[in-house]
C-alpha cells in the first residue's frame, strides 16, 4: 500500500463514483419514472374496480378453494370424454394446420411469391393471428353451430396461421446458394421446393408443428367456454353450477395433460435434432 | 503463511484429481504451477479458496484452518484471497468500474451494492488501481467493449481490490496473445512484489514461468514432483513432469532470456515460445 | 467400356437415400400419424352436414356486419382503454412475482430440491391453465371487473416469463459466478452482481413480449365477466348487433397491431 498512497499524495484519485445510468440525461430521466407514476394513477383510478366486493376476494377464495378439496373425480368418465375430445380436435387440427400451412406459408415467403400473393398470404396470417381463439371460436359457432366442429376449424385456423408464418419467416432467411444452385440445373419449381427448400426449413418446421400440437392441446381447453366443445365446456358448465371439486378434478386432469403433452413434444423436437 | 498438507480431492465421479499434496509457501513470492492438462493445478488453486471442496487434507491461511470454516467463515476468508481467471470471468454487461468494485462485494452491504453506493476510499483505491493497470479513464467503458488483455488488466484489478494476503491466479495467459501474456505476467509480478502479497500461479507456458516465477512447482497426476527455484528446471526435471521430450529450446530460451533481464517479446523469442508451448501441451 | 465394367464392379447399382430398416421406420412414423388423425376425426362428435351450408352462413354473417355502425365508436374507446389497462398492470404484476419464481425454478439459484420443485410446479400450472379459465375463477373469487382480469392475466404470463428467465438463467457464464464467488460475496450479492447483470436484457425482453401477447389474451377476458372490451363484443354478439360488431374488430384489430410494433421496436433496442 505504501507505493500506492505515494503515489496518491501526488495526484488525489477521485473518491467518488457513480454508474451510468441507462437513460443518460437526468431530466429525461425524471420525466419517465414520472410518467410511468402518473401512468398507474391514471389506469388504477379509471378502471372500475368494485373495492368492496373485491375485499371479499380472501376469504372468497379461502371459501373457494375449501369447497375445491378434495377434488372430486366420481364423473370421471364424463372428465376422459371431455379431455379425449380435446385432444382429438388438437391432433386433427394440428395435421389440418400442418397441411394447408405449407401452400400459405410459401405464398406467404418475400423472396419466393410474386407481391400480390404475398400481400394477401401475408394478410390472412396477420389477419387470423391478431384475433384470439376464443373470437374466432364465436364466429365458428355461429356458422357451423355448437360443438366440436366449431372447436376443430378454430384450432385449424390458429394452427395455419401460426405455422405458415414460422414457414414463412424460414425460408426468407434460407440461405439462397441451394436454391441458385437447384435452379441452374433447371428443375421446375416443384422440384426446387423439394431439393432446395424442403431440406432447408423441414426441421424447424417439424419442431414447429410439434410445438403446435403442445399449443393446440392447451387452446382447445379453452375453446368450449364459448361452446365450441372440448374439456372446456366440461369446465365452464362445473364452475356455473359452483361444482368447485369437479372444477379443480378437471384443472388437474388439464395440468397433468399439457405437462405429459410437453414432454412428448420436448422429446420429439429433441429427437430432430 | 500458506500451508497445505495431504490436499487429496476425489471428484464426484470417482477420479482422484489430487493424491495428497503438500506444499508450503511461507514469503512473498511468486510460485508457478505447471503440469499437463489433467495434472490438478486447477483443482489445487481452487481446493484453496473452497470453490472446489477438497476431499481431506488441510489447507491453511496464517494458521487458519480453511477445509474446516462454515459457510459465513468461508466467505470472510476468501475475502483475504484475490483469484483471477483465464477466461477472466468480468460480468460482461456492467462497466468497468462496477467489475473492479465487485471485488468489494465482500465488505459492502447488499444494499450498498444494488445502489452501487461504495465507500469512497473503495472508490479511490479502484480509481489508482485502474491508473496502475494502465485502464485511466475506461471507468465506464462496458467490460464487453475490451479486448483480452484489457480484460485481464480488470480482472487483475478486481482481485488486488480484495487487499488480498494470497493471491489465487488460474491460467492468467492461456487466452492471450504471447506479447500480451507477457505484459500480464509482469504486471502480475510487480503488482504481488510491491504489496508482499504471495501468488500462486497455474501457467502453462512454461518459458513464461521461468521468467516470472520465484518458485516453480511440477505437478503430474495429481502429485507434487518438482519444487524448486527456476534455474533448477532442467531437461530432466521437466521430462520427470511432462514426460519424454526434446525440452533444448525450452530451457535455452528460458535461459537467455532470463539473462537479458526482462523479456520483451521480440518477434524470434515470441515464435519459438509457441513453438515451446506446442512441445509443452 | 472397359472403364465403366470396373466401376460397376466397384460399386452397387442401385443407391438408395435409407436403408430398408430406416425406409420402414420413416413409414411407421408416418402410419401412426394418419392412424391418429382418422382416429381423432372418426370419435369427434361432429356434424359434417353443418359444413355444407357454412359458407352461406358465413356470407350471411358478413353481409350483416357491412357496413360496420361508426356511430358505436364512442361507446368502444372507454373499454379499450381498460383492456390495454389490464394488459399492462397485470403485465406489472407478473413481473413482480415471476422473477423470484424464476431464480428459484433455476437449478443454478435455487436453494434446494424442494424450493426447485415447488417452482417447477408454480411455473407448469400457471402455463396449463388458460388465461381464460384463470379469469373464471378470479371472478369467482373478487367479483366481475377488470381486478379478476389483471389477476387472470398475471397468473397465466407468470409461467411464461418465469420459464423463460429460469432458462436464461440455467444458461448464464458459470466463471463471472465463480470470480464473484471468490471474492467473498454472500448468495444475495453473487445474484445481483453476477446472474442478474447477464439475464437483465432477458427479462425486459420477456416483458415486453408478454406484454404484447397480453393486449391480445384481454380482449376475451369479458367473456366470462373479467373486463375489457370483450364485454361489449359479446353483449353485441348476443344482441346480435353484428355492425357493432364490426366496429370493436377493427378497434381490436388496430390496437392488437399497433401493440405488436411497438413491443418489436422496443426488443429490437434491447438487444
Amino acid at each position: 500500500m505504501s507505493a500506492a498512497s505515494g503515489r496518491a499524495a501526488a495526484t488525489e484519485p477521485p473518491r467518488q463514483w457513480k454508474a451510468p445510468s441507462l437513460v443518460a440525461n437526468p431530466l429525461l430521466r425524471y420525466a419517465l419514472w414520472a410518467l410511468v407514476g402518473a401512468y398507474l394513477v391514471w389506469s388504477l383510478g379509471t378502471l372500475e374496480i368494485n373495492w368492496p366486493r373485491v375485499a371479499q376476494g380472501l376469504p372468497r377464495a379461502g371459501d373457494m378453494i375449501a369447497r375445491m378439496f378434495p377434488p372430486d373425480f366420481s364423473r370421471w368418465e364424463l372428465l376422459t370424454r371431455g379431455i379425449l375430445e380435446s385432444l382429438q380436435m388438437a391432433v386433427a387440427a394440428t395435421f389440418a394446420g400442418m397441411v394447408l400451412a405449407i401452400p400459405l406459408g410459401l405464398a406467404a415467403a418475400r423472396n419466393l411469391a410474386p407481391l400480390p400473393v404475398y400481400l394477401v398470404a401475408r394478410g390472412l396470417v396477420v389477419l387470423s393471428r391478431t384475433f384470439h381463439e376464443v373470437i374466432i371460436a364465436i364466429f365458428f359457432v355461429k356458422i357451423v353451430g355448437f360443438g366440436p366442429l366449431a372447436g376443430l376449424l378454430t384450432l385449424i385456423v390458429a394452427s395455419v396461421s401460426f405455422i405458415a408464418k414460422m414457414i414463412a419467416e424460414d425460408i426468407e432467411n434460407m440461405d439462397m446458394g441451394p436454391v441458385e444452385a437447384v435452379r441452374a440445373t433447371g428443375a421446375s419449381f416443384p422440384k426446387l421446393l423439394l431439393y432446395a427448400i424442403q431440406p432447408q426449413i423441414l426441421p424447424r418446421y417439424m419442431g414447429v408443428s410439434i410445438y403446435r400440437l403442445d399449443a393446440n392441446v392447451r387452446h382447445s381447453t379453452v375453446v368450449g367456454i364459448v361452446g365450441a366443445g372440448g374439456i372446456g365446456m366440461t369446465l365452464s358448465a362445473s364452475f356455473k353450477r359452483y361444482d368447485y371439486d369437479f372444477s379443480l378434478a378437471i384443472l388437474l386432469a388439464i395440468i397433468a395433460i399439457v405437462f405429459i403433452g410437453e414432454i412428448f413434444s420436448n422429446w420429439v423436437r429433441g429427437r430432430l435434432k | 503463511m500458506l500451508q497445505i498438507s495431504d490436499l487429496v480431492k476425489v471428484y464426484p465421479n470417482g477420479y482422484r484429481a489430487l493424491h495428497g499434496v503438500s506444499l508450503t509457501v511461507s514469503e512473498p513470492q511468486i510460485v508457478a504451477i505447471i503440469g499437463s492438462s489433467g495434472a490438478g493445478k486447477s483443482t489445487l488453486i481452487r481446493c484453496i479458496n473452497r470453490l472446489v471442496e477438497p476431499t481431506s487434507g488441510s489447507i491453511a491461511l496464517d494458521g487458519v484452518e480453511i477445509t474446516r470454516l462454515g459457510r459465513r467463515e468461508l466467505r470472510a476468508m476468501r475475502r483475504r484471497m484475490g483469484m483471477i481467471f483465464q477466461e477472466y470471468n468480468l460480468v460482461e454487461r456492467l462497466t468497468v468500474m462496477e467489475n473492479v468494485l465487485s471485488g468489494r462485494l465482500g465488505t459492502v452491504t447488499f444494499w450498498q451494492a444494488l445502489r452501487r453506493r461504495y465507500p469512497p476510499e473503495d472508490v479511490a483505491m479502484a480509481f489508482e488501481l485502474l491508473e496502475r493497470v494502465g485502464l485511466s479513464g475506461r471507468e465506464n467503458t462496458r467490460a464487453d467493449a475490451l479486448s483480452g488483455g484489457q480484460r485481464q488488466r480488470v480482472g487483475i484489478a478486481r482481485a488486488l481490490m480484495q487487499k488480498p494476503d494470497l493471491l489465487l491466479v488460474d491460467e492468467p495467459t492461456a487466452s492471450l496473445d504471447p506479447k500480451t501474456s507477457r505484459q500480464i505476467m509482469r504486471l502480475i509480478r510487480e503488482l504481488a512484489h510491491e504489496r508482499g502479497t504471495p501468488a500462486l500461479v497455474n501457467i502453462h507456458d512454461v518459458g513464461l514461468a521461468r521468467l516470472t516465477a520465484d518458485r516453480i512447482i511440477g505437478l503430474k497426476e495429481g502429485r507434487l514432483v518438482f519444487d524448486a527455484a527456476p534455474d533448477a528446471l532442467s531437461a530432466d526435471a521437466l521430462t520427470e513432469i511432462y514426460g519424454e521430450e526434446d525440452w533444448s529450446g525450452t530451457v535455452d530460451d528460458a535461459d537467455r532470456r532470463r539473462g537479458k533481464g526482462d523479456g520483451e517479446g521480440d518477434g524470434a523469442g515470441t515464435a519459438r515460445e509457441i513453438e515451446a508451448e506446442a512441445f509443452a501441451g | 467400356m472397359t472403364a465403366t465394367d470396373t466401376l460397376k464392379a466397384r460399386y452397387p447399382h442401385v443407391w438408395r437415400r435409407f436403408t430398408p430398416l430406416e425406409t420402414a421406420k420413416r413409414y411407421a412414423w408416418f402410419l401412426a400419424i394418419v392412424l391418429a388423425v382418422v382416429w381423432s376425426l372418426r370419435n369427434l362428435d361432429i356434424t359434417w352436414v353443418y359444413l355444407l351450408d357454412a359458407h352461406i352462413q358465413a356470407a350471411d354473417l358478413f353481409t350483416r356486419m357491412w357496413p360496420p355502425d361508426w356511430t358505436y365508436w364512442e361507446a368502444v374507446v372507454d373499454p379499450l382503454l381498460e383492456t390495454i389497462h389490464i394488459a399492462t398492470l397485470g403485465t406489472i404484476v407478473t413481473f413482480v412475482i415471476a422473477l423470484p419464481i424464476a431464480f428459484l425454478s433455476a437449478r443454478n439459484t435455487t436453494l434446494n430440491t424442494v424450493t426447485w420443485s415447488a417452482g417447477r410446479f408454480v411455473l407448469v400450472a400457471s402455463r396449463s391453465v388458460n388465461t381464460v379459465v384463470w379469469a373464471l375463477i378470479f371472478v369467482a373469487i373478487f367479483g366481475p371487473g377488470p381486478m379478476a382480469g389483471i389477476w387472470a392475466i398475471a397468473a397465466r404470463s407468470i409461467g411464461f416469463m418465469g420459464k423463460l428467465i429460469a432458462e436464461a438463467v440455467e444458461e448464464i457464464d458459470r466463471g463471472t459466478v465463480e470470480a464473484i464467488e471468490a471474492t467473498g460475496a454472500g448468495p444475495m450479492k453473487v445474484l445481483l452482481v453476477g446472474v442478474l447483470p447477464q439475464v437483465l436484457p432477458v427479462i425486459y425482453g420477456t416483458t415486453v413480449y408478454r406484454w404484447d401477447i397480453n393486449i391480445r389474451e384481454s380482449t376475451v377476458l369479458g367473456f366470462v365477466g373479467a373486463g375489457g372490451i370483450g364485454i361489449e363484443l359479446y353483449s353485441s354478439i348476443n344482441q346480435f348487433r353484428w355492425d357493432e360488431v364490426a366496429v370493436i374488430l377493427i378497434a381490436i384489430f388496430a390496437v392488437v397491431i399497433v401493440s405488436e410494433v411497438v413491443s418489436a421496436t422496443v426488443r429490437q433496442r434491447i438487444t
